[in-house]
C-alpha cells in the first residue's frame, strides 16, 4: 500500500485523478461483483469463489503488509467456502452463503473491534509509557481536572441536544415536503450539507461566526446581519456557555437532512386508509399528525433519534476545527486526542474508556430498536 | 426475467473486468523506493530530511544548500509537513524515519532520543557545536549527556514593537525596566485616551502560544535562570507563588480593559485576534505597542510597514524586571535543533553542512532568518530586525534561555499551557488557570 501510493505520488497529477478515482471504481466494482454472486449456485461461481479465496488474502497481505493476517484470511476463507460450495450445491444453503460473505468481516470486527476494546481498556489502567500498572490514577486525574467533569458535561449537553433538535426539525420537513411540489427539488437541498465533511462545515460555519470589533469591516456573516439590524457583533464562539449550543447548530445543520430522508421514507409507508380514518373521525391536521403519522413511525424515530445521539457523543471534528475546545467548548473525544497526541496513552485511554462506557447503552438500545422494527415489517 | 437476468450476467462480467483491471493495477508499480525527486545533485546518494517549514521558507531552506549538493553529489530531499510533531514519532516506531529531522522543540527531540530512536551526533558535528555555539544551545540538543544535534536556525522573542516617529512627537522614552514599561503603558493612556497595546493569540488549535511568550519573559526577568530551568522541569510546578507572580505582572498589561485591545475590541477579543493580524493595527497605527517575536517583521512588511531604527516601526527587548540587573539582554529565544536517524556517511557529511557557518551564512543571506551560529555573519542578515537579534545572540553577556513551552513535554507546552492562557484571557482566575496547566504535567 505503502509502496504504491508513493509510486502514485511521484506521477503527474493529471494521471493521479485517473488513478485514484480507477482503483476506488475497481474497489467498488469487486464488491458489487461479489453482493451480485453471493447466492449463487453453479460451477463458475465455484472457481470465482475459489480465485476469491487466493486473492482476497494476497490483497491483504499487500495492503497490510503481514504474513499472520494473510495466513489468517487465506485460512478462514478457504475453509468457509470449501463448506459452502460443498452445503450450496442443490442451490439451497442461502443462509451459508450469507455465512460464509459475513465471516471475514465478523472476524475482521473481532479482531478490529473487540480485541482493542479490551486493549484500550488495559492501557487505560497503565501510565503512559505503558510500563507501569496504576490502576485507575489515570481516571482520578480526568476527574479531579479544573475542566474534567466540564468536558464530560459538555458531551452529555452534545447528546441531549443535538439529536432532538435535529430529529424534530427533520421530522417536520420530511412531513411538509412531502405535501409539497417540487419535492426532490427541496430533499436535495436539505439533504446537501451532509454531503460535506464535518471538518469543511466547520470551516464554513467558523468564517460564518466570526466577529470583527465593532467599527471595522465585518468578514463573518451572522455578524455582518447583526451589524445591518443596527446590533454589535457577537463573538459567537467566545460567549459561555451558549458557544456549545451554536457549535451544535453546525451539527444539527448537517443531521437534519439524514433525518428528514429516512423519516420521509418511513411517513410514505403510513397507509392512507388510517388518515382517512382519522379524517372522517373529525381530525384536524395536527391532530392527524400527532395521533397517526407520528406513532405510525415511532420506530423509524427511536432509529433516528439513537443514531443521531451516537454520533454526537463521539463528536469531534467540529469542536476540534472550530474553537479547539477553547472557552469550555471541549468535549470527550477531543480531550483524548489531545492527550494521545502529547504521548499520554494512558490518559487518552481512560478518555476513551469513558466514551465507551456513555456510548455503549446508546448503541445496544438502537441494535434492540432496528431488530424490533424488522419484526414488526 | 430473461433480462433481469441479461443484466445480471452483464454486471457480473463488468464486475470482472473491473477487478481484473485492479488486480493489473496492484502489481507494485515500478519506482517503488519513491522514485527520483527533482533538482539537486546527480541524485546518486540521497538523503532525506523532514521538517515543520513549509511553503516560501522551505524554498529558501532548499536554495541555501543546492550548491552544496552540487559540489558533494548528494541529492538533499526535504519534506515539509505541519504534522511534523504528530508524524515523526509515527514514522520513527513504523520503521520510516527519514535520515534527519529537525526538530522544532527540544523536547520533542528528547522524547523521540530517549525512545532509543536517534543515532547520537557524529564527531564533526559535535565539534561544530564546540566551536560555535554556547553552552546553552548545545544543551538543547543534548539528553542524558549525549550530544544528538546541532542547533539550525534560531529566533529572538521577547522584543517590543513601537513607532519610534510616535515616540518622538510624544516624548516617550524606551523604558529600562518592567515598571516603567507599565508606566510608559499608563502615560501613552493618559495622553491619547487609547488603548496603547494589542495582543493577538489567535493560531487555530495553537491557541494562546503567544500568551505563553509573556509568561516566560516575565518569569525569566522577575524570578531568573535558576527558577525559569527549575520551572521547565517541573521541579517549580505552575502552582509555585512565583509562577503566579508573573501571571499577576503580565495580567497588569493585558487583563486590563484600559491597555488592551487597540484596534481589536476588549481583552475578550484577545483570544480571537489571530497573531499576525497585530501587524495591521500596528502598520495602521492603531497601536502602539505589541509584545511579539522577531518573525513579526515579516508580517509588518507585509502589513506595508518599514521596519527599522528610523522605519515606521521599531522593537526594543522587553527590558528586565529591576533596572539594577541590567549586564545584557535576558531573552527567550526559539530554534531547531537537527536529529539523526541515519548514521550513512550521506548523512553525516549533511548533518555537519547544517552545523557549519558555511550553511548559516548561505541560509542567513537568503533572509527572513537567523542562527546563532557564532560563525554567522551579522551583515548577511537582511533586515535590521534580525541584525539586532543576531547581534544579542552572539553578546556573550547575553543570558539566553529556549522557550519553556517547547522545553515542556508536549501535554503541557502544546497543550494545557496554551488552553489556560485561552482561558485566563477569557476571564477564569489565575488560581484554576495554574491548576488546570499544572494538571497536564504527564504522570512521569
Amino acid at each position: 500500500m505503502a509502496s504504491f501510493l508513493a509510486w502514485l505520488s511521484v506521477l503527474s497529477p493529471w494521471l493521479q485523478i485517473p488513478l485514484i478515482i480507477g482503483v476506488f471504481a475497481a474497489a467498488v466494482g469487486i464488491l458489487l461483483f461479489f453482493i451480485e454472486i453471493a447466492p449463487r449456485a453453479g460451477r463458475v461461481y465455484t472457481i470465482i469463489r475459489l480465485a476469491a479465496c487466493v486473492l482476497f488474502p494476497l490483497g491483504v497481505m499487500w495492503a497490510l503488509q503481514s504474513w499472520w493476517w494473510a495466513i489468517l484470511a487465506a485460512g478462514v476463507l478457504g475453509l468457509l467456502f470449501f463448506w459452502l460450495d460443498y452445503r450450496a450445491k442443490a442451490g439451497a444453503g442461502y443462509l451459508f452463503q450469507l455465512v460464509g460473505f459475513l465471516a471475514p468481516a465478523l472476524i475482521l470486527l473481532l479482531v478490529g473491534l473487540v480485541f482493542p476494546v479490551i486493549q484500550t481498556v488495559g492501557q487505560s489502567m497503565l501510565n503512559s509509557s505503558g510500563t507501569r500498572f496504576v490502576g485507575l490514577d489515570n481516571f482520578l486525574w480526568i476527574f479531579t481536572r479544573p475542566q474534567g467533569i466540564r468536558t464530560i458535561l459538555n458531551t452529555i449537553v452534545w447528546v441531549l441536544i443535538a439529536p432532538v433538535v435535529s430529529t424534530v426539525v427533520g421530522l417536520v420537513y420530511a412531513y411538509f415536503i412531502d405535501k409539497s411540489r417540487g419535492e426532490k427539488v427541496y430533499k436535495i437541498l436539505v439533504f446537501m450539507p451532509m454531503a460535506i465533511s464535518f471538518v469543511g462545515a466547520s470551516i464554513i460555519w467558523r468564517f460564518m461566526y466570526t466577529a470583527r470589533p465593532a467599527g471595522a469591516e465585518q468578514i463573518g456573516f451572522v455578524n455582518q446581519v447583526i451589524v445591518w439590524l443596527g446590533g454589535s457583533p457577537v463573538p459567537f464562539l467566545q460567549v459561555e456557555p451558549w458557544n456549545t449550543l451554536f457549535l451544535i447548530i453546525v451539527f444539527v445543520w448537517i443531521y437534519t437532512g439524514f433525518a428528514m430522508v429516512v423519516l420521509s421514507a418511513a411517513i410514505k409507508g403510513v397507509p392512507t386508509e388510517q388518515l382517512e380514518a382519522a379524517e372522517l373521525d373529525g381530525a384536524n391536521a395536527y391532530e392527524r399528525f400527532m395521533n397517526v403519522v407520528v406513532p405510525g413511525i415511532r420506530p423509524s424515530i427511536v432509529v433516528v433519534l439513537t443514531t443521531i445521539a451516537i454520533a454526537s457523543m463521539k463528536i469531534f471534528d467540529i469542536v476540534r476545527t472550530m474553537t479547539a475546545g477553547a472557552n469550555n467548548t471541549s468535549v470527550i473525544a477531543n480531550e483524548m486526542y489531545q492527550q494521545f497526541r502529547s504521548f499520554e496513552a494512558g490518559r487518552s485511554a481512560a478518555y476513551a474508556v469513558i466514551l465507551f462506557v456513555l456510548v455503549l447503552p446508546l448503541v445496544i438500545y438502537n441494535a434492540r430498536q432496528i431488530k424490533a422494527q424488522r419484526e414488526v415489517r | 426475467m430473461k433480462t433481469a437476468g441479461r443484466k445480471r450476467i452483464l454486471l457480473a462480467t463488468s464486475g470482472l473486468g473491473v477487478a481484473g483491471l485492479a488486480l493489473a493495477g496492484c502489481t507494485g508499480g515500478p519506482g517503488v523506493s519513491g522514485g527520483d525527486g527533482d533538482g539537486g545533485g546527480d541524485g546518486s546518494t540521497v538523503v532525506t530530511v523532514y521538517g515543520t517549514i513549509i511553503d516560501a521558507e522551505q524554498e529558501l531552506l532548499e536554495e541555501s544548500w543546492a550548491d552544496w549538493e552540487e559540489e558533494n553529489g548528494i541529492d538533499i530531499q526535504y519534506e515539509g509537513s505541519q504534522e511534523f510533531e504528530t508524524q515523526i514519532a509515527v514514522r520513527a516506531q513504523g520503521g520510516n524515519a527519514p535520515d534527519l529531522a529537525i526538530f522544532p522543540q527540544p523536547g520533542l527531540l528528547a522524547d523521540i532520543a530517549s525512545r532509543g530512536y536517534l543515532v547520537p551526533a557524529p564527531d564533526g558535528v559535535a565539534s561544530n557545536v564546540a566551536d560555535y555555539w554556547s553552552e546553552d544551545w548545545a544543551a538543547y540538543g543534548t539528553v542524558d549527556d549525549t550530544l544528538y544535534g546541532a542547533p539550525l536556525m534560531a529566533s529572538v522573542k521577547g522584543w517590543v514593537w513601537y513607532s519610534p516617529a510616535q515616540f518622538a512627537d510624544n516624548g516617550w522614552e524606551i523604558p529600562t525596566d518592567w515598571q516603567g514599561v507599565l508606566d510608559l503603558t499608563q502615560q501613552i493612556r493618559d495622553e491619547t485616551g487609547e488603548p496603547p497595546w494589542c495582543v493577538g493569540f489567535g493560531s487555530d488549535a495553537a491557541t494562546g502560544w503567544p500568551g505563553t511568550d509573556w509568561i516566560e519573559d516575565l518569569i525569566l526577568r522577575q524570578s531568573g535562570t535558576e527558577v525559569y530551568d527549575q520551572w521547565v522541569a517541573n521541579e517549580v510546578p505552575f502552582t509555585d507563588p512565583q509562577i503566579a507572580s508573573a501571571f499577576d505582572e503580565v495580567g497588569k498589561v493585558i487583563l486590563d480593559p484600559d491597555y488592551v485591545n487597540a484596534g481589536f475590541g476588549d481583552v475578550g477579543s484577545i483570544v480571537s485576534t489571530p497573531f499576525g493580524d497585530v501587524a495591521n493595527a500596528m502598520a495602521s497605527g492603531d497601536c502602539a505597542l505589541t509584545h511579539q517575536a522577531s518573525f513579526l517583521d515579516g508580517f509588518l512588511v507585509e502589513a506595508g510597514a518599514e521596519v527599522g531604527e528610523d522605519g515606521d516601526v521599531w522593537a526594543f527587548i522587553l527590558p528586565p524586571y529591576e533596572a539594577s540587573d541590567a549586564t545584557g539582554s535576558t531573552v527567550v529565544g526559539g530554534g531547531e535543533i537537527v536529529g539523526a536517524f541515519s548514521d550513512d556517511d550521506a548523512v553525516v557529511q549533511v548533518q555537519e553542512y547544517l552545523s557549519s557557518p558555511e550553511w548559516a551564512n548561505s541560509r542567513v543571506s537568503l533572509g527572513g532568518v537567523i542562527s546563532a551560529n557564532s560563525g554567522l555573519d551579522p551583515e548577511n542578515a537582511q533586515s535590521p530586525i534580525l541584525q539586532s537579534a543576531i547581534e544579542i545572540l552572539q553578546d556573550p553577556d547575553t543570558t539566553f534561555r529556549f522557550d519553556a513551552s517547547d522545553l515542556m513535554p508536549s501535554a503541557v507546552g502544546a497543550g494545557t499551557f496554551f488552553q489556560g492562557m485561552r482561558d485566563w484571557v477569557n476571564g477564569a482566575s489565575t488560581e484554576q488557570v495554574l491548576d488546570q496547566i499544572e494538571s497536564g504535567w504527564p504522570s512521569e
